[in-house]
């Protein structure tokens, strides 16, 4: 059914559909949407899930592990100061082998209050354990949302994955969305160890220095394997409903001199800026990268490369740029723009294309008297 | 007497320390509980005495979970549970800092939204995993490796703020009383909603103690007054047997902190502090039962 939806709504309509048994969320600016609707859907029946409406985020992710490990499809959404607020249990979701799917509506860190979009807080969990991907449109926003259950409770993986989507410039953004049929795309859920009173068993005691580490490993095995798993739901999302995103967005990449890679919204804006530049001449491409863990491999050899950050790691530069840097040996020119929700318009993307300067950063706005 | 099953779902030889109390309220609460009931555990002494693994002490499943976590954790788990239609016991098992402390927050959310769980807090008046060091439940005067001087402040009373959500059920119980704390266990699983068990347990190397004087530790303090069994079944107040012979004629508080190197050189004004604490407790639970406010 077409219809028009933000991507808060999108989300919002994608869960109810996969009518996970719980939910429990805490509401945080811009992620609010996605919990208000929720829980209207429930109200009024049109969802059967139990949703807690928790006290905080540690016990939204807390709630949906104890959930997960009978065995029961669970979803969260949170943001910002929310997302880090749960860090300890998003560590936990992980670790404990839960296919716990959350929405993550990525958004600026403190102090000063700011509620716009920026990629610094996902980024913070970066190394949790979750499956993360970021998504661009309203359409990619339910689209995603979907097969991250059927990704994340694939056998192969059991592990958590996190949607993230860009404050404001996607969560409250209206845009065309086409809902599908799910037919039998969504199957019931079996996890192998869920808790069985007939069968007790211990769930992360005390764990040595003889076995911790193979546990360790064995998460990043099904961090690897996912590769595999991606591919393959992605193809039959493809073929059940004829769409489909891949590990990056790449748009004009084949014959391109320079091509610029970024997350979120901005990638989208690219694309537009990617047009401007061909126009001039430039052979531009853009590569938006969807899926940050597990990271993909990229093909930027023998181009120039810009890498937008949307995040900072302070003291060492662009998160994306060193991911660019270390996985594809590449010297890009690497600049951190769109922080807190500053503004960059493609006509902003296009220059940073023209006057790149390879294995250089530079802070969009800064200028000697900032 | 109530029959006391003889399945044990706390195996033996387990990494409890001598004379550890706290041992003996999970083998209790587990037998009143029986097989279909799953732990969630915060840290605590319990996640040693489990064991390590490959290797499990405990005959149900134990869901090890953050500190801060044990009762939002067991929400969700009810909740999944309860939508399955299965009437599998949710107990969280808590040390008193997971309560009091770090996990009150979790705990009052928990009791506010009305999760059907048993939440029994084992009380042994310190953070005895970490090796002693004080929590909001360490009595006034009482030395911990952070409060080498004795405890200044007050123990936190959990108990009045639980009973600030009005739960269905909530009891206080000691291990040296098995048949009350396990008579009090069954009654709570036959209730529906958050119940709240808290359970005084004392413990040999933090209150510095001979092992074998556990259960007499525990009878000193109810028979002091320093540890009143109560319960309080939807919203009404009765005072249990030993508690309401303690009241009319205590034992001398001294005969309770005395044996107690914990208490070692507690000053006057602390001791006078903890008897005035425990008779205006006992004073009010007493007008309560009385129905006088």
């Amino acid at each position: 059914m077409l219809t028009i939806a933000t991507g808060n709504k999108a989300v919002a309509a994608a869960v109810k559909q996969v009518s996970p048994e719980v939910i429990a969320a805490y509401p945080i600016t811009p992620q609010t949407e996605i919990v208000e609707q929720i829980a209207e859907y429930v109200t009024n029946g049109e969802l059967k899930s139990q949703y807690i409406p928790v006290e905080s985020e540690h016990s939204a992710m807390a709630a949906c592990i104890g959930a997960s490990i009978t065995g029961a499809r669970t979803f969260t959404a949170t943001s910002s100061h929310g997302l880090l607020y749960m860090h300890e249990m998003v560590n936990w979701a992980a670790g404990g082998r839960l296919p716990i799917v959350m929405a993550n509506v990525n958004r600026a860190l403190g102090p000063g209050w700011n509620i716009w979009a920026e990629h610094t807080d996902s980024m913070q969990e970066r190394d949790t354990g979750w499956l993360q991907v970021y998504v661009s449109t309203v359409q990619e926003a339910y689209d995603t949302t979907l097969m991250a259950f059927r990704i994340a409770e694939h056998n192969d993986v059991l592990l958590p994955v996190m949607v993230n989507l860009d404050g404001f410039s996607l969560s409250h953004i209206n845009q065309s969305l086409e809902t599908v049929d799910l037919g039998d795309f969504i199957p019931p859920l079996r996890l192998p160890h869920a808790i069985d009173v007939k069968n007790p068993r211990g769930y992360g005691p005390l764990t040595g220095p003889e076995d911790y580490f193979k546990f360790r490993w064995d998460i990043e095995r099904s961090m690897r394997d996912s590769v595999k798993v991606i591919e393959s739901i992605e193809n039959e999302f493809f073929r059940r409903f004829g769409r489909s995103y891949g590990f990056t967005d790449d748009y004009q990449c084949e014959d391109a001199d320079v091509v610029v890679v970024s997350m979120g919204t901005l990638g989208k804006e690219a694309e537009v800026s990617i047009d401007l530049l061909r126009k001039e001449g430039i052979k531009a491409g853009s590569m938006r990268i969807r899926w940050l863990r597990p990271f993909p491999k990229l093909d930027l050899k023998g181009r120039d490369v810009v890498v937008i950050d949307r995040d900072y790691s302070f003291g060492y530069g662009g998160i994306l740029a060193e991911a660019v840097r270390s996985t594809c040996r590449a010297e890009p020119y690497s600049v951190i723009a769109g922080l807190g929700g500053q503004e960059v318009t493609y006509d902003d993307i296009a220059g940073f294309i023209r006057g790149r300067r390879p294995g250089e950063e530079s802070w969009f706005g800064v200028t000697p008297d900032v | 007497m109530t029959e006391i099953p003889k399945e044990e779902y706390l195996f033996k030889c387990t990494s409890a320390c001598a004379g550890c109390s706290s041992s003996l309220v999970l083998r209790y609460v587990l037998k009143a509980a029986g097989p279909d009931t799953v732990l969630v555990m915060p840290a605590c002494c319990t996640s040693v005495i489990q064991g390590i693994y490959p290797n499990t002490a405990m005959n149900v499943p134990v869901y090890n979970v953050a500190f801060a976590a044990a009762a939002a954790c067991a929400s969700g788990m009810s909740a999944a549970f309860r939508a399955a239609k299965k009437s599998t016991n949710v107990i969280v098992y808590a040390g008193d800092g997971g309560t009091v402390d770090i996990g009150i927050q979790a705990l009052s959310g928990a009791f506010e939204r009305r999760t059907d769980f048993l939440y029994i807090c084992y009380d042994n008046e310190a953070y005895g995993n970490t090796g002693m060091q004080r929590s909001g439940a360490t009595p006034t005067g009482a030395r911990t490796t952070t409060t080498p001087g004795g405890k200044p402040d007050t123990k936190k009373d959990i108990d009045r703020i639980v009973e600030a959500h009005d739960p269905p059920y909530m009891a206080t119980a000691c291990s040296a009383y098995p048949h009350d704390l396990f008579k009090k266990v069954t009654k709570a699983l036959s209730i529906r909603g958050p119940k709240f068990i808290h359970v005084l347990a004392p413990c040999p190397p933090g209150w510095r103690y001979p092992t074998e004087q556990t259960v007499e530790m525990g009878k000193l303090a109810v028979k002091t007054g320093m540890w009143v069994l109560f319960e309080r079944e939807y919203g009404k107040v009765t005072i249990n047997g030993p508690s309401r012979a303690a009241m009319i004629k205590p034992l001398p508080v001294e005969e309770y902190l005395g044996p107690q190197g914990r208490f070692k050189g507690i000053s006057r004004e602390a001791v006078d502090a903890l008897v005035s604490l425990a008779r205006r407790n006992a004073k009010r639970l007493s007008l309560e039962e009385e129905g006088v406010c």
